[in-house]
Formats: C-alpha cells, sequence, structure tokens
C-alpha cells in the first residue's frame, strides 16, 4: 500500500532538485527508456530510510561531477507502482530492489547499482563508484 | 550513515542485505529484519540448497552480487539453533 503522498513527497522534491526527471506513468517510463540513445540513469527511489537515505545524496553528489548521464530518471517504488514496474521491464536481467540504479547507454544496461551495494555506505563512498561509472560509460556533457 | 533513519532499536544488521548460512548447508539471502524468540526473520529472502551438479554456494553468492535477490519467499524465519553464520553480503567469503 502506497504511504501518505505528503510523506514521501519530501524524497521526490529531493531528486527533482538535483535535476532528476519523475516518471508516474508507463507511457512516460516508455518515452524515456524506449529505444533511447545516449546515456540514461533510472533512479529507483524508496521510502526505506536504511538505504535510500544514502542512496539519494550519493545520487546527487555524482551528479556534480564533470561526466555524467544526458538524462536522469526517477521512479518511486510503491508509490508509483505501474511505472515502476514498467521501468524495471527495461533492466528485467537485475532482481528489483529499491532503492537501485540503473545505467543505460544506447538501450543497454552498463552498470547496475543494488540495493545491496547502498546499504551501510555513506553517500561519498556510492558517489565515487557512481562518478567512476560516469567517466567509464558517459560522454562528457557541456552543460 | 546509521542506518537507523526510521528505526531506532533495531539490530545494526537491519535493513541490511545479508548471507545467512544454516545447518545442512542450506544458505538464504535476504533483507535482516530483526532476530525473534523463534530464530532470526529475514525479508525477500532468495534460497539455496547445494545439488548435485547445481550451482555452488560461492556461484549463488556472485551470481546474487551482480544480478540482485531473486526472492523466493517473502518472510523467512530461521531458528536459531540452525543458524552458523550471519554476514552482509558484501563483505560474504566462502566459510
Amino acid at each position: 500500500m502506497p504511504y501518505d503522498p505528503r510523506l514521501v513527497q519530501p524524497m521526490r522534491d529531493e531528486m527533482t532538485r538535483m535535476g532528476a526527471r519523475e516518471l508516474t506513468t508507463v507511457a512516460e517510463a516508455d518515452a524515456a527508456l524506449g529505444d533511447v540513445r545516449g546515456t540514461t540513469l533510472v533512479f529507483v527511489n524508496s521510502v526505506c530510510g536504511c538505504a535510500a537515505g544514502s542512496a539519494r545524496p550519493a545520487l546527487n553528489l555524482a551528479l556534480r561531477h564533470p561526466t555524467r548521464p544526458e538524462q536522469v530518471v526517477t521512479v518511486f517504488a510503491g508509490q508509483d507502482v505501474e511505472a515502476t514496474a514498467r521501468a524495471r521491464q527495461y533492466f528485467s536481467d537485475y532482481a528489483p530492489s529499491s532503492p537501485s540504479m540503473a545505467l543505460f547507454r544506447d538501450g543497454e544496461v552498463v552498470h547496475f547499482v543494488h540495493r545491496h551495494m547502498i546499504e551501510g555506505r555513506s553517500p561519498d563512498q556510492i558517489a565515487r563508484e557512481l562518478a567512476s561509472a560516469f567517466d567509464q560509460y558517459c560522454q562528457p556533457t557541456t552543460a | 550513515m546509521s542506518g537507523h533513519v526510521f528505526h531506532p532499536g533495531h539490530s545494526e544488521l537491519h535493513g541490511v542485505t545479508v548471507v545467512l548460512e544454516a545447518a545442512a548447508g542450506v544458505l538464504y539471502v535476504g533483507r535482516y529484519h530483526e532476530e525473534t524468540p523463534a530464530g532470526i526473520l529475514l525479508h525477500d529472502v532468495a534460497e539455496h540448497r547445494a545439488v548435485a551438479g547445481g550451482a555452488t554456494a560461492q556461484e549463488f553468492v556472485e551470481k546474487t552480487l551482480k544480478f540482485g535477490v531473486r526472492a523466493t519467499h517473502h518472510n523467512i524465519v530461521v531458528p536459531s539453533a540452525s543458524v552458523r553464520r550471519v554476514s552482509r553480503l558484501m563483505d560474504w567469503t566462502v566459510s
């Protein structure tokens, strides 16, 4: 059962403030992830304070890195259920977990951050690994 | 990050994905919730049992590390008496 929208709004706001675009419908998920070239990071948001409390700040830090994905989108597990399920179809080789992150290049998943890679780690640690993945898989942006 | 953002009073492992090695070579990977009088409660649990020709425990854990936890149990309680070792998934090594 979804949480009270008022409870999760700050977690949504944290994502949009760092430039992530929310995908709240199946159509939005398909538009963002279907047959798309370039680099896209999908952040599966979660109310779980144990892990998402580190994951969101980590992504915020990583997005300050000079090399980063061209597109950053987010779905909210347990909240936007249909959009999350559709987004997960694009990385179905990976077991669902939240929070998690999938980095795509030209429609292929090239890097995946599971929940178990987030738990108990600081935002700095997670961000460093994300930045390393950005360096490996993303073209420099001039924005 | 303490891991106790919403859940004060729980074990350090609360909310953490662990490998629980149990008696008879059974291995579970799931999210640790708490230890109750009945045993250790895990959520969203994948299970490995050694069978001839099947994946070894190490292969199972390595696949889980790469592709995530393919849960076959929503919740499971492993009796404390049968627990041999509990490790964070990220720290697990062959015993």
